[in-house]
């Protein structure tokens, strides 16, 4: 079947089989290999992108559901040259050891931003609690999402 | 690498379509998938045809018509936790929601995908069943509406036959009424260990009416009937909730499991029921 999807902003359409699952779309056919493919089981949450505005689990989605849908990726979090507030946050506070989980991490960071500019770390803690880390122990994510949160106006490269 | 054998995919564009596709045992219902995609990634479902109710927009919603909260089938989870309308009239379904996955699944998994699943630990089967709600299904001939006590078959198996598509849950919403749910799990997103909710009616101090949902425990059709039964009547104090737990606890048949051992179950059930019964009344008595 054929699917035809936005991806941050772009239009792709691709010919696949209908099992075929969202993350193995993004990443085998459309090439954008900064969604990761973790657990396979929807619990760590290294796969999670947008779909139509809303963060999910897309090694739990088939691509035929995007079809005619909007995605947005973590390649999609910078604009125009400047990294987004959340990236910069888990920069300036070491966010990430080994990257894997990163993708998904930023992903929710960014939803979670939007809804509430101000969370404190109970509700930062609680929006990613779907994921999993292996390397931080997750203190230094609250810490990266707490940054951004302080750093969403304005241009965050310039403020350093 | 899991993946689900070979599918094929329509999308239905109103509930008509998609009960013209559904004719047949090995077409399912697609709707949030987070339940059937990983069991077709396992093999544990290999569904011919899938039929996709993801556009069917008409039944996502959430409102209070009446006497009752109706809940269309593709409501998502998220919407249930955060509708104003439902946590007002039924604090029960946001206990509930809190803990039903995590923030991410909620946000695309649907509550009549969560009943019709019938999975065994699942947690909107024992709440709706503490509140006595009714589930709509309809099909090529027309609608019906079944008790969701009566809903489910056993584990993973309901009354929604070939050519039927559940569409709506309908709660009664009746004054003095409070509800509430306790669970406990080893993490986030994990199934019950052991949860229990209580939808109470109080009149005067008593207890005109008790629903009393059990899941992840063996309780038959998600229901504590005998301790139902002990409550209608009596006062509504300590005394009496933590006798319904009690009875709860011993007329439940919780299976020994990674989750934990049997008399731990049974331990859980009767704290959560007393638990659940003493904020619903709490809630009750505000109102």
């Amino acid at each position: 079947m054929r699917v035809t999807v936005t991806v941050n902003g772009a239009e792709y359409a691709r010919e696949v089989e209908p099992r075929l699952l969202l993350i193995h779309f993004i990443r085998d056919e459309l090439g954008l290999t900064g969604s990761h493919w973790g657990c396979d089981t929807s619990n760590c949450g290294a796969c999670i992108v947008w779909l139509d505005g809303k963060p999910v689990k897309s090694c739990t989605l088939l691509a035929a559901m995007a079809d005619g849908r909007a995605l947005r990726t973590v390649e999609g979090l910078a604009t125009s040259g400047r990294l987004d507030p959340v990236q910069q946050g888990f920069i300036e506070c070491h966010g990430l050891q080994c990257g894997f989980c990163t993708p998904g991490m930023l992903m929710t960071a960014r939803w979670l931003l939007d809804r509430n500019p101000d969370p404190d770390e109970a509700e930062i803690r609680e929006a990613i609690s779907g994921q999993i880390c292996r390397c931080t122990g997750y203190e230094n994510i609250v810490r990266s999402i707490r940054w951004a949160a302080e750093h969403s106006t304005g241009h965050p490269l310039e403020t350093e | 690498m899991q993946v689900p054998s070979h599918v094929e995919y329509e999308r239905a564009t109103s509930v008509e379509h998609a009960l013209s596709l559904l004719g047949r045992p090995e077409h399912r219902v697609l709707a949030g998938g987070h339940s059937l995609i990983p069991m077709m990634k396992l093999r544990l479902a290999q569904p011919e045809v899938l039929v996709d109710i993801n556009g069917l927009t008409e039944l996502a919603f959430i409102a209070k018509d009446g006497g009752q909260l109706r809940i269309g089938a593709l409501a998502r989870h998220a919407d249930l936790l955060d509708s104003a309308v439902a946590g007002e009239c039924c604090p029960i379904f946001r206990d509930a929601e809190r803990v039903v996955a995590d923030p991410i699944v909620r946000l695309w998994g649907t509550i009549g995908g969560s009943l019709c699943q019938a999975d065994p630990s699942e947690d909107l089967s024992a709440a709706f069943a503490a509140a006595r709600a009714t589930a709509v299904i309809r099909g090529q001939g027309g609608e019906r509406a079944v008790p969701v006590r009566e809903f489910h078959l056993g584990p993973y198996e309901t009354v929604v036959g070939p050519g039927e598509l559940l569409t709506e849950i309908r709660v009664p919403v009746a004054p003095g009424t409070g509800s509430a749910y306790e669970k406990v799990s080893r993490r986030v997103g994990d199934w019950s260990v052991a949860a229990a909710g209580a939808v109470l009616r109080l009149d005067g101090g008593k207890v005109a009416q008790a629903g009393i949902g059990l899941t992840a425990v063996g309780a038959e059709s998600f229901v504590a009937a005998e301790a139902e039964e002990y409550l209608a009547g009596r006062p509504a104090d300590e005394d009496s909730f933590a006798r319904a737990g009690a009875i709860a606890a011993r007329h439940c048949h919780p299976a020994a499991d990674q989750r934990g051992p049997e008399d731990f179950k049974r331990h859980l059930v009767a704290e959560l029921t007393a638990r659940a019964l003493r904020r619903a009344a709490a809630r009750a008595e505000v109102r």
